[in-house]
């Protein structure tokens, strides 16, 4: 017992980390084991190892393909009813026939499933409860009815040895060969009908009336699709259980979805999702001397539905966050590059000389001025003249810092849209002029040069901002730049792409 | 042929669970008319157009398409529905939503060809939205995605159209297109059928308006019927007796 919780340990931390890397450095008695089985699951020295791994493989790759159905036409829920009211099913036709023979429990199986969803609707239709209180109550009342059965048979004279108990919790290794080949057909027949009638599935999943309207029997594809999604679960129950199977279901499908946009990269990708955590459970349960099999599959696919959560290239938390960040770094860096026009701007104000001034660029600003300006510590200000430089911004003789043509484009750019927004909140919105500078201080950093154009012209080429400061023109900044505006300011220079 | 009419409703009832929403419903709409249907929240007009294509049964009555019985030509109708009853986030690109109008012409279980992609292209250019073709539909504005209906709806290539509120929440240039679109679409003969919220737009843009409240109040050209009377009856508060007798036979099952 001991042993095998201690290999049941080792199967999570194989699941977690990698394996191979970990069973290389730690010597104690039972890496030799673990190593053991993990030769033994590859010789494939017994046939019923085989039958469990190519199995797991099979309701993977089915369960990944109607997942992502029911996922993208929310039903999600439905595959969990559907999984508890099969098992019923299973018990009756162990009963019919005293064997556990694969095709009387499919039988059975079927059959109740489709009692269940029959169910379901009776009582959405007859009644004022709603869907899901409906798929819970059926649920529960069938599985419990379920539990009895299957206790009884526990306690019939062959029952002991029907190895129905492995339908709770899934048993990869109880998978024999009358077994495989069912789930063979179940999923030659799922993978058939994905791809012949994709077409229909697609638009009736979108978008239903639509499909109607244009002549698909809508309805009929439904239960179809409801069919197959029965299918799946009862060949995919011996190996993952009762209980968990509507992960199978939902976790690879959700990891794809995370993943694309597009619904037959979704339908492969959930595909081999469903296949890996498949092998994988069946790989892991081994190792822990036939520990259940579902638990591991579902946490395999969890495990890649984690990762797709994190690290999905457009979806992903860690890609987002990354975004954000490049996001607010630019703010920073455009707000120091108006702190130097501004300074530049005073100066020149000072000396008498009116107007937007274009010729920063041979004038240089001390790190002090910028500190003072943006009211932060020197040390401070040090630091984000360093990050301008380095975007080869400002370019820097010791303390003085000139702006580079770039960065007095982009200086020019971030004023303009500031003065512009200001000027609009006050003359358009009529907001009073001391309202206008918080809104405008976000505002600057996302407006687009088109918005920027429509802006201008809508105020009718204003030349001061509601401060009396002067407004950079598109004029001014086609000379400051050289070069044509480019198409989005918020896209300006260098990061992002 | 011309004198067949492009849609001819004749006495259709719907009812939502034995409680009427529209009663004995009579129109007609010759070829090549561009037909606005007007109403207060409730009148039942998106419930007209669903009921018109099979969409929730219908109580009695009839609906003949260019004189033949509806479901018989079912391709010659095209639909936008509204654009908040799909999921936007569904994984698909605006090309693969405009190919769906081409489906009910392929068929069971034929697949959509270049000939089909061809058609998407030149649909999609129609509404401005060609630039798109590969974009995930969740990243369009409301106007754009409801252009991806109407483009949809283009590629069905039908000769009678019916739209749900396409004016509902789309910015102003995708309203000029629109309007454009339909104009276009009538020089081409073809019927199109819009329910439309904005009384200003209705009188704006259509030639024929049928003013709807559970039941026809008044059909005929925009200049007759967009009267103050006849809004005030489609409008005001006469006929809550009819909701009423509604409620009533829903009571009484």
């Amino acid at each position: 017992m001991n042993r095998s919780r201690q290999t049941m340990a080792w199967a999570v931390a194989g699941l977690l980390v990698a394996v191979t890397a970990h069973a290389a450095r730690i010597g104690d008695l039972t890496e030799t084991t673990v190593v053991e089985q993990v030769r033994r699951f590859f010789e494939f020295r017994d046939a019923s190892l085989l039958y469990g791994l190519v199995g797991s493989m099979l309701l993977g790759i089915s369960c990944g393909l109607l997942g992502s159905f029911i996922v993208v036409r929310r039903l999600a829920l439905m595959g969990d009813a559907l999984s508890h009211a099969v098992l019923p099913g299973v018990a009756l036709g162990f009963l019919w026939t005293m064997t556990k023979n694969p095709v009387a429990i499919f039988v059975g199986a079927i059959l109740a499933g489709l009692l269940g969803s029959l169910a379901i609707s009776v009582i959405k239709q007859t009644t004022k409860l709603k869907e899901d209180t409906a798929l819970g109550l059926v649920l529960a009342s069938f599985f419990a009815v379920g539990i009895c059965l299957l206790t009884m048979i526990q306690r019939l004279p062959t029952g002991q040895k029907s190895g129905l108990d492995k339908f709770l919790f899934g048993q990869a290794a109880a998978i024999g060969q009358a077994d495989l080949v069912l789930m063979g057909v179940v999923t030659a027949v799922v993978i058939g009908a994905v791809i012949v009638c994709y077409k229909e599935f697609l638009i009736t999943s979108f978008d239903h009336d639509f499909a109607l309207a244009s002549g698909f029997p809508a309805q009929v594809i439904h239960y179809a699709l409801m069919l197959l999604l029965t299918f799946s679960i009862v060949i995919a129950l011996q190996a993952v259980g009762v209980v968990l199977v509507s992960a199978m279901l939902i976790t690879p499908a959700a990891a794809a979805y995370l993943l694309t946009d597009r619904l037959h990269r979704m339908l492969l990708l959930a595909a081999a999702f469903g296949m890996l955590a498949g092998a994988a459970g069946a790989f892991l349960s081994f190792l822990g001397s036939n520990l259940p099999t579902g638990p591991f599959m579902v946490l395999s696919a969890s495990t890649v539905c984690a990762l797709a959560f994190l690290f999905s290239p457009r979806h992903g938390v860690i890609v987002r966050w990354w975004r954000q960040r490049s996001r607010s770094a630019r703010m920073e860096r455009e707000n120091t590059l108006k702190a130097i026009y501004q300074v530049l701007e005073t100066r020149q104000e000072q000396q008498g000389r009116a107007g937007p001034v274009l010729d920063f660029a041979t004038t240089g600003v001390s790190v002090l001025e910028i500190a003072e300006r943006r009211r932060e510590p020197l040390e401070e200000a040090a630091l984000r003249c360093a990050d301008l430089a380095r975007h080869r911004l400002v370019s820097r003789d010791q303390e003085t810092i000139y702006l580079t043509p770039d960065g007095l484009l982009r200086a020019c750019e971030v004023v303009r849209n500031h003065r512009l927004w200001e000027l609009f909140l006050t003359n358009e919105a009529h907001f009073a002029s001391d309202h206008v500078h918080d809104d405008a201080e976000k505002i600057e950093h996302v407006l687009g040069q088109e918005i920027v154009a429509q802006l201008e012209q809508r105020l009718q080429f204003p030349r001061l901002d509601p401060h009396g400061r002067p407004i950079p023109s598109a004029h001014d900044l086609a000379q400051v730049g050289g070069a044509p505006v480019r198409a989005e300011a918020s896209e300006g220079y260098g990061r992002r792409r | 042929m011309a004198s067949q009419p492009a849609l001819e409703v004749h006495d259709l009832t719907v009812a939502y669970h034995k409680k009427p929403v529209l009663w004995g419903i009579d129109f007609a709409v010759p070829a090549g008319k561009l037909v606005g249907i007007v109403g207060p929240n409730g009148a039942g007009k998106s419930t007209l157009i669903k009921g018109i294509l099979g969409l929730v049964p219908v109580s009695s009555g009839w609906v003949k398409v260019y004189g033949e019985p509806y479901a018989k030509s079912k391709h010659r109708v095209g639909y936008v529905p509204q654009r908040e009853s799909v999921d936007w986030d569904f994984p698909v690109t605006v090309m693969d939503v405009v190919l769906m109008g081409r489906y009910g012409r392929l068929g069971l279980l034929r697949r959509p060809g270049k000939a089909d992609r061809e058609v998407a292209r030149a649909c999609l250019e129609q509404v401005k939205m060609l630039p798109f073709a590969n974009r995930q539909i969740a990243n369009l504005s409301g106007g754009q995605q409801q252009r991806v209906f109407l483009a949809r709806a283009l590629a069905q290539e039908s000769d009678l159209y019916l739209m749900d509120e396409p004016f509902a929440g789309v910015d102003a240039a995708t309203e000029r297109a629109i309007v454009t679109l339909l104009r276009e679409l009538q020089e081409r003969g073809k019927s199109v059928i819009v329910v439309i919220h904005d009384l200003q737009a209705a009188r704006e843009y259509f030639d024929s308006l049928l003013l709807l409240n559970m039941r026809v109040v008044a059909y005929g050209p925009t200049e007759t019927v967009f009267t103050p009377e006849l809004l005030q009856k489609t409008y005001g508060g006469r006929l809550t007796i009819m909701a009423q007798v509604a409620e009533a036979v829903a009571a009484k099952k």
